[in-house]
């Protein structure tokens, strides 16, 4: 009788603590992936948390690459991603159960930039192709000083660097020369400070310290890369485990961008809202 | 009272039960200690057999360790050329070792010989305090200082540092040369003249250095994340551990070594470098080597500050190149290789580790062997 009790009072315990843990999981979004996406989840997660109080959001930005390891691991609700999934990533989370849904938060262009200081200010999109593998090294090439080009490149790990190489580059080897740089912001400091170099950034990360070229005669801006005239642009999405039930907090979460306040988040952001 | 009760004479299972806890707690301090052990072969374990499946395919390994092609993203014609890989760690670390190893031997030597034991006590925990500085702040600093100041006045940079280090350089060398060209081939039997042939030396040697350092002014740096700005903030990194081993060694020294150096009449420049330093020897050649595995196995600092481009240098000495090293690699391809979208690409990541990881140990068992007295038991 005594055991019974014991166990009785055992299970009820494991009941409440199983309860507490369907609650957190209800009131709690966990967030990874791309670099590029992360301030438009930190902006809606600030806005969401505001307007609905008791929500836990979490948000990690490791690159596209470990979004997609999270969500296909179940350690994430919801995966940023700055690229589409590729068809092995898509395998892989159809191979552990998890349907993949994406939903296009944003457009992002990719804004070549340069030095203030640098007299170049519009390049084709073969010339900067030339320049990224190493065919274009000086900048008298292409209407400049006499002087070497410092090429930066974001780093292979990043969804950046995977659109830039397929739009701009058509997938063609960069140039051994080239530099390596960690993050948008680092790319954007190595150019502030080096009078030579070449990099590209998210639009979002283009200001008064660099200088952005024009592609094609074209600068990048919200309204041309809306009307699809500026030639390095991409969607950004959100990746959920299968299309979020209505009403949930995933749910709100990847149907914010669709809402007034939503746009003006990612319009602030430097970002261009889908339905413009 | 009854004897029998007393807890101090031990009946047999009183005794029993003493051994048990003895050995209960014996092996419960020998799993603790094992668990280090442990982690160290679950970590060679699965390093070698995530490693594995790229060594066995013999073509791979041919282009791994002489290929100047790396391109492991490419899932179409993936490329696994390491060589400038290799040769950007090697350089590196060699770059940093030619910085730090005088710099805090000699140190080491200031702190423990020359200056005053007050100035020493407050000198010592600054430069170990330098060892508490997290690698990703020695990397900001090189991003946002150190670099933009090696691309705008580059050359000024290189001179100073060239003037610098040179000159006192040429000093350290031409002293004892200028003795053993006297003793040896000038046969000059006057000890008065021996500081004149040390002048002699010196004079043009120093004045090479000057030469050297004005040519270096006029070099422009195009990009200041290099080989030079990594080695020499890696260097920083590596000087607490060489000066505080160093340190110690030199002051594990006897007094009696001293005094009699000093009692048959040796200066104390000769105390130093004939008798202290050699003495040391193996305690010092520790502290090297401890140092060069930091430099070896540092990755933020190097990631942020070398430039990760994917080049062998040209000249191969040119350190105003940018070039990457393995643990830079492996930090910037490990989240795009998984196993499931890339498994060539995420194998030979780890194929890189596990050589890095050869290279550790046989740092390591290097500096056991240094430290142990075999080395002294030779010498006798």
């Amino acid at each position: 009788m005594k055991n019974l009790l014991k166990l009785t009072k055992i299970s009820a315990f494991a009941a409440c603590l199983m309860f507490v843990a369907y609650a957190e999981a209800e009131d709690k979004i966990v967030i990874d992936g791309s670099t590029t996406v992360g301030p438009i989840s930190k902006a809606f997660a600030d806005f969401y948390k505001e307007n609905n109080g008791g929500v836990n959001i979490t948000i990690s930005e490791s690159g596209s690459g470990n979004g997609v390891k999270s969500l296909m691991n179940g350690a994430c609700d919801i995966a940023n991603m700055s690229r589409f999934m590729k068809s092995s990533e898509f395998k892989a989370c159809a191979d552990k159960g998890i349907m993949p849904v994406a939903h296009v938060v944003a457009f992002d262009g990719l804004a070549v930039i340069v030095n203030p200081q640098n007299k170049v200010g519009a390049l084709t999109l073969a010339q900067i192709a030339d320049i990224y593998t190493g065919k274009i090294t000086n900048w008298k090439q292409v209407g400049g000083d006499d002087a070497e080009i410092v090429v930066i490149s974001r780093d292979t790990n990043s969804g950046t660097y995977e659109t830039f190489n397929e739009v701009a580059l058509k997938k063609q080897a960069i140039t051994p020369k080239a530099e390596y740089v960690g993050s948008n912001g680092q790319a954007r400091t190595r150019v502030n400070s080096t009078k030579n170099a070449i990099a590209y950034v998210g639009l979002g990360f283009v200001d008064n310290s660099v200088k952005a070229l024009s592609v094609n005669g074209t600068l990048p801006s919200a309204s041309s890369i809306v009307s699809g005239k500026y030639a390095i642009s991409r969607p950004l999405f959100m990746f959920t485990n299968a299309y979020p039930k209505m009403g949930s907090r995933v749910y709100d979460f990847v149907t914010l961008h669709l809402t007034k306040e939503g746009r003006e988040i990612v319009r602030e952001l430097g970002y261009i809202p889908v339905c413009e | 009272m009854e004897i029998k009760n007393n807890k101090l004479i031990m009946d047999k299972s009183a005794n029993a039960l003493g051994a048990l806890t003895q050995r209960l707690g014996r092996a419960l301090l020998f799993s603790i200690t094992a668990i280090p052990t442990l982690a160290i072969i679950f970590i060679i374990f699965f390093i070698t057999r995530e490693a594995l499946p790229f060594f066995s395919d013999l073509k791979n390994v041919a282009e791994f360790f002489t290929g100047t092609n790396w391109r492991p993203s490419n899932d179409a014609d993936p490329h696994f050329g390491a060589l400038p890989i290799f040769y950007g760690t090697v350089m590196v670390t060699v770059g940093s070792c030619i910085v730090a190893v005088p710099l805090g031997i000699l140190t080491a030597v200031c702190l423990s010989e020359i200056v005053s034991k007050k100035i020493s006590r407050i000198f010592k925990p600054v430069v170990e305090l330098l060892a508490a500085i997290p690698s990703v702040a020695f990397g900001f600093f090189a991003l946002i200082v150190f670099a933009p100041l090696l691309q705008n006045h580059g050359g000024i940079v290189l001179f100073g540092a060239a003037l610098a280090c040179g000159i006192p350089l040429s000093l350290i060398i031409s002293l004892p040369l200028g003795e053993w060209v006297s003793i040896k081939i000038l046969k000059l039997k006057d000890e008065s003249a021996h500081p004149w042939v040390c002048t002699a030396i010196f004079v043009p040697g120093c004045s090479l250095v000057c030469a050297a350092a004005a040519a270096l002014l006029n070099v422009e740096i195009s990009s200041g994340t290099n080989a030079l700005n990594a080695s020499v903030i890696l260097a920083i990194m590596a000087l607490p551990t060489i000066v505080s081993i160093s340190q110690d060694a030199i002051n594990s020294v006897g007094r009696d070594m001293r005094e009699g150096s000093l009692a048959l009449g040796a200066t104390r420049f000769e105390t130093i470098f004939k008798v202290v330093l050699p003495c040391a020897k193996s305690g010092i050649a520790v502290a090297v080597i401890l140092g060069l595995m930091r430099v070896v196995g540092e990755t933020m600092v190097v990631w942020m500050a070398s430039g990760n481009s994917l080049k062998i240098p040209e000249p191969f000495y040119n350190v105003l190149e940018p070039v990457r090293t393995m643990t830079a690699t492996i930090a910037g391809e490990m989240g795009e290789a998984d196993q499931s979208t890339g498994s060539a690409r995420y194998h030979v990541l780890f194929a890189m580790s596990f050589c890095l990881l050869v290279g550790g140990l046989i740092l390591n068992a290097a500096s056991q062997w240094v430290a142990s007295d075999r080395l002294k038991a030779k010498k006798i």
